[in-house]
This record gives C-alpha cells, structure tokens and sequence, in this order.
C-alpha cells in the first residue's frame, strides 16, 4: 500500500510518498507560485514519477500546508501544526518543541511524547523573522536563497541588523553596502536578527530539548548555526527536515488507509460469514 | 547676477530627493525638482540642485543659501542648515496652505501625523518608522505585486466599484494577497481601492492619535496618488489639501526656514551694529 502527504507551503509545495511500513519511497518540491493547485498536482506528480508510480498506485493523500484546500486530489485535508508535529517525532523521536521557519510564517509548537500537540504559536501577522525575510535580503544582496547560509557563515564580524520590516531591512542592507560593508557580515546580522525573533517566539510555547527544526528555512545552515548560538543547545536537522509537514500528512494517510483498509476487510469479512452463515 | 536671491531646500527621503527654490525678493516657489534618491544621499542632493537650478537656468552658485532636510539631511555636502524633516513639512504645508493645523506626511518609509499651531509651530506629532504598513512602500510593494507602475496605481483604483479589503499588514505578505487576489479574478482597480482603503485606516489611526482639529494638508510622496487621498478623504469624510506642490512641502519648508533665519541674523546684526 502506498500513501501519499502533500504540503502546499507559500514559497514551496512538498510531497511525499510512503509504504505500509513507513518508509519514504518518493520525495517532490516544486515551487508554489500564483497557481496553488497546479502546485499540488505538480509536486504530487514529481514524487510518482521519481518512484515511477501511477496515481492509482497511491490508495490515501492528504494535503496540509496554507494550501491544504487546493489539493483537489486528496482524501483529506489535516493542519500543518499537527502535521508537523507528527512528522518531527517521527524523524527525531525525542523532540519536544518545534521551530517551522516557511516561506511566511514562523512557527513554535511543543508536543508530548507521542507526538501529539499541546501548544503552539506563530507569527503570520508580518514577514519579519520568516523565510521572506531572508529571500529579500538575499534578492538585495543579488544572491540566491540557497547560497545565504553559506556567505553568512564566513563572517567573523556580523553587523547589526536594526530594523523589524522587512522592507526597511532591504534599505538598511542598501545602505551598509554602499558604505562598503562585508556582504558575510551583513548576512550573519540578518541571521542574527531572525534567530533572535525565533527564539522569543520559541520560549512562548516553551522551550523544551530537543528542538526539531522544520520547514524551508532548515536548510539554510546559517540559520542553523545562529539557532544553536542563541540557544546554546544542539537543534535537529536533517535533508529530510523541509519535507517534515509532507512526512506528517502521509503518516496520517497511512493511518486512515489501514483503517479503511481494515474497514473494507471487516466488511467483506461481514458479508462473507452472513453469506455463510445463510448456507 | 541674481546673487543673494535664491534660497535652496533638499528634502533627501528614503526614496525621492526633492528640491525647492525660492525667490527670496518675491517669496514665491520658482523652481522644483525630484530625482529617486538611491545609494548615493550626497550626489542625489547635488544631482537634485543641479535639476532645479537648470530649470530656470541658473547655476547652484546662484543660490546663496541651502537648507537640507529628510532623513539624509546630514549627507548633502552644499547645505548650510539642516532642519528636521517634521519642522520643514509643518512650515511647508503652512506655506502652501495657510489654513493647516494638522499635517499628514506620508513618505515612502515612513507616516507622520503632526499638529501645528497657528504660528506654524510643531505642537504634537505621532510617526510610525517601525513597518512598511501604513507607508508608500506598502503600495510599492503591492504595484510590484501586480506589475504595474507606482505612479499608475492611483489612477487606476479610481474606476473601483467594488474595493477589494486586504487583510495583510505586511507589505511583503500583501504584495502576496493581491496576487492571490489577482488569480482568483478580482479587477486589478478593485484590488488597488481595497489597498488605498487599508493603509487608509491605518494613517488615519496615527492622525486621531495628535487630534484632528481643522484643515489638514496632505505631504510628501503619497500626495502623487490620486487613489490614495480619495480614499483618505473618504475615510475622514473631509476634503484635504492637496496641490501639485504637496510633495515638496519639505523642501519648500525648508527654504521658509531658512529664509526666517536669514531674516533674524540680519535683523540681529542690524540692531547689534
């Protein structure tokens, strides 16, 4: 049996395939862009292809992200909060709070032993301390996303960062460039800036080892660098950990899918004892 | 030949540098000038001086006095004076509208709300520096959303019949609302008046904050858009003052100033002498 969990994030769209026994068969990223259900067709289409599957191979999906309701094809459509969760401790068993840094919200989120939720909170209210923050720096600076983490971390003097908007921070990049400031160091201050948001945001929820770090952002290694400077203590990332929210919907399809799978089964079971027992 | 008659005022902003000149003999506005401001605060000042000088083909040498203002006032290299930029715009707005008690200065980073007495005088000012959400780069955000030009947003969001509300606040996370707006099939003129209407309120909170008290003069770059004090004016249900100079309010400010202080040296040396 295969199942799928598609995350339609506001920067990037996440999918995941996985077996019976929960193991990742098939992984796809595509780019949301305006178009939010093309994103998850797309993104769901890529992950198939790389595992050469068809879509009736895939028995359960179910969509989470800002975009859960625009996966047309899915069975189900469950919170990216909870699908996060589920997803973290299933990648790193003894997590206990959750950083999601995506495209345009921050989130904290502290879970129990089981995965479960138990608070949470986050920022979509403004771009500061969110993916955006970092693409606009990075569009300024003429690099891309991918490359930022990386220039940030050859910086031995980071600067100050003094702004919260993010449209004032492209000026205030502007403005150190032109004064012939390091672009390492400018970028390890906005890092700086970001990490600093994300751990107050973090001790709302309350921060409890270990932190998992999901969502797009966890691949910049920058960031991650920063994180664990700010809080002194180690944080779990892996190649996995943008995909985290995808993980957690199709464990959530699985679950669903043996039920029902179940579900048929003890209704054919029903059907053939009544058959029997009429004979 | 002219000398002693020009004062200059350079209103450097985050985003335009604006430049008023001023016949002292006549005490009227006879030149203006904008440029976008960019990198470089000194050589947009100076690049700014040399537009409005060529206008009525004098020289900056011409000009016997420059007063700078804005937030890059520190960097004009020319100047003699600097003044802040809420002394020049409350004494601009009283220039150009001798009426004004309260003042809405609305620029690309930043929205001023400011109370003058009937002498011109600053008496109370709310600002909000912190967030893009109730300034011009809000809407710069939003035209670059749509593809559009800033300078033709306004006009577009005229032909509204159905402004569409925008509930980000966040410039960044609004210029992704109207796109979204935008797939989803809203007129692009809707989308605009719904975004007028949004930073609308927002302006209108900081003027409630110094107390709204008669007439208020509209300043600075937002005065451009037509959309924008449309919706302003019907937010406060009063008419505002606008004209073609209201972007130059700080620069002709400015040159007031600088003016009365030329006017107090002399009269003080007269009467030292």
């Amino acid at each position: 049996m295969l199942v799928a969990g598609v995350d339609v994030g506001s920067t990037q769209t996440k999918a995941i395939i996985v077996n019976e026994n929960a193991e990742i068969v098939a992984r796809g990223i595509v780019n949301t862009g305006a178009n939010v259900v093309k994103a998850a067709e797309k993104a769901f289409q890529t992950a198939r292809s790389t595992a050469k599957l068809e879509e009736w191979d895939v028995s359960y999906t179910v969509g989470t992200g800002y975009g859960r309701y625009k996966v047309l094809f899915g069975d189900a459509q469950i919170t990216e909060i909870s699908c996060h969760a589920r997803g973290a401790s299933f990648l790193f068993p003894n997590t206990k709070t959750i950083l999601d840094i995506g495209g345009q919200d921050t989130k904290g989120i502290r879970i129990n032993e089981k995965g479960e939720v138990i608070d949470f909170c986050m920022n979509d209210k403004c771009a500061a301390g969110t993916g955006r923050f970092l693409a606009a720096a990075a569009d300024v600076m003429g690099i891309t996303l991918d490359e930022l983490g990386d220039v940030a971390l050859q910086s031995n003097n980071p600067l100050r960062i003094t702004n919260v908007c993010t449209v004032f921070v492209e000026t205030e990049i502007m403005n150190h460039l032109s004064k012939g400031k390091k672009g390492e160091d400018i970028l390890a201050g906005v890092h700086q800036s970001i990490a600093a948001r994300s751990v107050s945001l973090l001790r709302r929820v309350g921060l409890e080892p270990e932190i998992t770090f999901t969502g797009g952002v966890s691949k910049n290694r920058g960031m991650i660098k920063s994180l664990e400077e700010k809080l002194g203590l180690h944080i779990n990332v892996n190649d996995d950990s943008q995909f985290i929210g995808a993980i957690g919907a199709a464990l959530f399809a699985l679950d669903r899918a043996k039920a029902r799978h179940d579900g048929e089964y003890v209704q054919q079971e029903k059907i053939i004892s009544a058959k029997v027992a009429a004979l | 030949m002219n000398n002693g008659k020009y004062i200059a005022g350079i209103d450097i902003g985050t985003r335009m540098t604006k430049c008023a000149i001023i016949d002292t003999q006549t005490g009227t506005i006879v030149s203006r000038a904008t440029i976008l401001t960019k990198h470089n605060l000194a050589l947009a000042s100076e690049n700014v001086l040399n537009e409005a000088c060529k206008n009525i083909s004098i020289t900056p040498s011409n000009v016997f006095y420059v007063a700078s203002t804005g937030y890059g006032r520190y960097q004009a290299p020319m100047r003699q004076i600097q003044i802040t930029d809420i002394t020049c715009h409350a004494m601009g707005a009283k220039f150009l509208f001798p009426k004004t008690i309260n003042i809405l200065d609305v620029g690309a980073q930043n929205a001023k709300a400011i109370r003058i007495d009937e002498n011109g005088r600053v008496m109370k000012f709310k600002m909000n520096d912190k967030c893009a959400s109730g300034a011009g780069s809000f809407l710069e955000r939003v035209a670059k959303g749509l593809e559009l030009q800033l300078d033709e947003i306004g006009s577009l969001s005229l032909h509204s019949k159905d402004p569409q509300p925008i509930s980000s606040i966040c410039a960044v996370l609004a210029e992704s609302e109207v796109i979204n707006l935008v797939t989803s099939g809203y007129p692009v003129e809707d989308i605009l008046m719904g975004t007028h209407h949004s930073i609308s309120d927002r302006i209108v909170a900081l003027l409630r904050q110094v107390g709204i008290d008669g007439e208020i003069t509209l300043t600075g770059g937002i005065t451009r858009n037509a959309g924008m004090v449309k919706a302003l004016e019907t937010k406060l249900g009063i008419k505002l003052n606008v004209n073609e100079n209201s972007e130059y309010a700080g620069a002709i400010g400015a040159c007031v100033l600088a003016n009365k202080r030329l006017k107090k040296i002399a009269y003080e040396r007269l009467h030292i002498n």
